[in-house]
This record gives C-alpha cells, structure tokens and sequence, in this order.
C-alpha cells in the first residue's frame, strides 16, 4: 500500500462526485427529508424517536452502498481499473481510496441528517449524538465496502442495482426495526443475528435508550464485516484477466 | 540479449474456447519503434496484453526489459493505452492526468506537457465525457506520456483522428524511440506501415512476417503494406490447406 495514490485516489473520487453536484445534493439532502416525512407521519413523539436513530443507521449503508458499486462497476468495464492495477497502484491503494472518500461523504451527511433530526425536529436521545454520527459513519464503510465487493458480480449497471433489493431490502426487513428482533421467529432471529445492519440498528438503539451507551462491541462487529467484505472485494480486483 | 525489450517464446493465450495465439515468438529491440499490424480478430489486443502483464496466458513466457511481463518493477516503467479509451469522462483532461501522474509519482509539470504533447493544451479543463471520440483517446494516450517510460504498449492509438493530427503522433513516436524508449504500436491501418522502421504482421494469431517495410516489399514484391500483407497471407493459406 502506498498512501501517496490511497490519498490521491479518495481525491480523485471526490473529484468526480465534484462535477456531479446533483448526486451531492441527493445525497446530502434526502435523508434528512425523509426524516421530517418521518416526523410529520407520526407528529414526532415517541414512535418518531425509536425510528429515526434506526434511519440514521440505514441510509449512510444504503446511499454508499448504490454509489460505490456503480462507482466501481464503471472502474471495471471502462478500462480505468485495469490501467490503475497495471500502474503501481496496489489493490488496497484502491479500496482504502474509495473507503476514504465515501467514508468522508458519510461524515458530512451524517452531521446534516442529524443535525436536522435533534435540532428541527426534537430527536430525543438519552446517549450523546455525536455517537449517533459515529454510528452512521461506520454504517457508510459498510455499506462501501459491500458495493465494492458486489460490483465484482454485475456486469451492467441495471445488474448492479438490482442486488439492493436482494442484499439491502432483507437486512432493513430483519433488523428489528419493524418486529423487535426478539421477537422474530428463532429462524429469522438466528439470520438477523449474522447481518451486519442488524448490529448497526442495534448500536443506534442503545444510544437512544442509555445514557450511558456501550456500542463499542456493535461498532466492532460492524467494522469487522466491513474488513471482511474489503478483503473478498481485493480478491475480486484481479491484474490479470482471461 | 540485453539489447532486447521485449522477449516472447511460445506464447499461447486461450480465451472462451478460442486458441488466440500459439506458440508465438517474438523479441522487440529496445530503442524501436515496432508497428504490430493485422485485421482485427488477429490477436494484436491479446498480445500486447500480454506484454503488459494484464492477460491470462496458458502457457510460454513474456519478458519485459529482463523481467517477467507485469512484474511489479515494471509498473512506472511500462505504459499501455487500450483501445478503448480509460479515462474518467467526469473528469476535465488536466484531472485525469493530475491523478494518474500522483498515481506513477510522475512530476505534476508532465501534465502540461502530455497534454500538450497529444494538442489538446486549449481543451484541458474540459470535461473528458464532453470531448469528441478521437479527443478522448488522445487523453488516454497522454496519459501514456507521464513520467518517462522505457516501453510504450499503444493500441490502435491512432484511430479515427484527423491526418494531420496522424502525422503528429507518429512524428511524436519516432522522437521517443530516437530517445531510447521503445515502442509497440499496434493499428490495422496498413498505410501506417510507411511510419515504422520494423513491422510485424499479424493474422489469426500467427506471426505472418517480422521485418522492414522495405525488406518487406522486396520479398513479396508488392507496392505497399497492404500488398504485401495480402501476398504472404496467399502464401500461408497455399502452404497450410485449411
């Protein structure tokens, strides 16, 4: 790994995102109107304050997970991977500049989400909320790190997008934000308990409710998926191909 | 021996069911300015793939400049443009190039230079997605020119562009090559041949000559390239019956 083009690559990807300031904007922006939309369903409250900790968990690994794996598919079938893995660019140079990037993303829409959710429209947690913004972050690498790894398996971009229903939609279904998880049968319970959102909903939720929150164990797991999903992604980026 | 860049023996590549080329020998001086020519389907894409380290091979051995093909010291001393454009199309030119510059730990000020080497210095804060086709290769091809490689590997580089432009960069070709690097040009433009002091000419995967163009011409005793191509291709075909 060479930091010089892990720095220069998360500069680049940033870049790009620079001369696409609509994708900004959605990004930056439509979590937090999804929260007021959130709040003005249920008059705030308190069914307000048990989902919307849980949405600050979802959305950075939603948004980063649709935006790395375009983002990386277009590397792949444009030509710029091969020349970058031909170059002195190592495959960690390349994940760890995407991870960086997007991560750095996450941070801002994090603190924007948030800050909307606690300061307009009264989020109520009994933990502190930078936690809540750290929580969010290591969703965001999450959710880079499984779009790396799944752009390995599409070929077209339509591929690419129809693995969020497959992979997002069962892991939002089961991670107790809609039936408890304790609740589930002992068969979806068991599935939840492998999936890593189920950890990051859980981490939001202690926040919510302790005022002194232990989510470190959470986050933990959380980056121990990320780590995992990096590593098989670097196996998927290959210098040399049939 | 230590005059040659580029040493092939018994090469055989197999892509799908597809033998593309086998048992192929091939030694490259280094300091040459070679033109790799052939139809398209002919394998020159495979070749210099392999040249490059980026191909899977099924059997032989590629040597570049001493070393096995895409060994890890060869990665800033190797440059390789694909056919197809690989550059970032929401990147201006000047980006593009800054990055893979950082990427090859090229000195920033060969930015302006390439660029201005392929004449693109009025467009280079213009987005690459907003260029013409023929632009936009040129962009791919500047970024060959950073730093100072000792072997160039250039697919069909010329395609599309404009005579004059042509004239250019193979004028540009030949200064290299006067200043020691060594050059793989591929085009299936036979009227190319004339910019080439040596050509190798290839067809379904099988080294059909490797000569100049004049020992060419007096062998087979045609006007030009093109004749001469379609003389020894006669030739085969007569002494192999398919």
């Amino acid at each position: 790994m060479t930091p010089r083009i892990t720095l220069a690559t998360a500069a680049r990807v940033l870049n790009q995102l620079r001369h696409d300031p609509r994708t900004i904007a959605l990004m930056l922006v439509v979590p937090s109107l999804l929260l007021t939309l959130l709040w003005w369903m249920y008059d705030g409250g308190a069914v307000f304050d048990r989902i919307g900790p849980a949405l600050l968990a979802i959305f950075p690994f939603l948004v980063m997970f649709l935006v790395t794996s375009i983002a990386t598919l277009r590397e792949r079938t444009s030509g710029t991977l091969e020349r970058l893995l031909s170059m002195p660019t190592g495959k960690f140079d390349f994940l760890a500049g995407y991870a960086l990037a997007f991560g750095l993303v996450a941070l801002v829409q994090a603190l924007i989400t948030a800050s909307v959710a606690i300061g307009l429209l009264d989020l109520n947690t009994a933990g502190p909320a930078w936690l809540l913004i750290a929580v969010a972050v290591f969703d965001a690498l999450l959710g880079v790190a499984l779009g790396l790894f799944v752009s390995a398996f599409a070929s077209t971009e339509f591929q690419v997008v129809q693995f969020m229903p497959a992979l997002i939609v069962p892991q939002f279904l089961l991670c107790g934000l809609l039936v408890p998880r304790d609740q589930l049968p002992d068969v979806l319970e068991a599935v939840s308990n492998v999936l890593p959102l189920s950890y990051a909903v859980d981490a939001m939720s202690e926040v919510q409710t302790s005022t002194d929150p232990q989510v470190w164990g959470q986050i933990g797991i959380v980056l121990g998926f990320s780590v995992v999903l990096l590593a098989l992604g670097a196996a998927t980026l290959r210098r040399r191909t049939p | 021996m230590m005059n040659l860049a580029i040493r092939i023996r018994g090469l055989r590549v197999v892509r799908g069911s597809l033998t593309v080329l086998d048992d192929f020998d091939l030694d490259i001086q280094r300091g040459s300015l070679t033109g790799l020519l052939g139809p398209s389907g002919s394998g020159k894409s495979t070749l210099m793939r392999a040249i490059v380290g980026v191909q899977k091979v099924a059997g032989g051995t590629v040597e570049v400049l001493g070393l096995p093909a895409g060994d890890k010291q060869l990665r800033d001393r190797v440059a390789y443009v694909t056919q197809a454009p690989s550059v970032y199309a929401d990147l201006t030119i000047r980006q593009n190039l800054r990055y893979y510059a950082r990427v090859l730990g090229a000195p920033i000020s060969d930015v302006d230079r390439a660029i201005e080497q392929v004449d693109l210095g009025s467009h280079a804060d213009h987005l690459v997605g907003r260029l013409s086709g023929g632009q936009e290769s040129r962009v791919s091809l500047a970024t060959a020119l950073l730093g100072r490689p000792e072997v160039l590997v250039l697919d069909e580089p010329t395609v599309g562009l404009d005579p004059v432009l042509r004239v250019q960069l193979w004028e540009l070709f030949n200064r290299l090559a006067a200043d020691g690097a060594t050059l793989l040009v591929s085009s299936h433009v036979m009227d190319e041949a004339e910019r080439c002091e040596r050509l190798v000419l290839l067809r379904e995967g099988r080294l059909l000559a490797d000569d100049t163009l004049p020992g060419l011409l007096a062998r087979t005793g045609a006007a030009d390239a093109e004749g001469a191509f379609l003389h020894l291709v006669e030739k085969a075909e007569q002494e192999v019956p398919s």
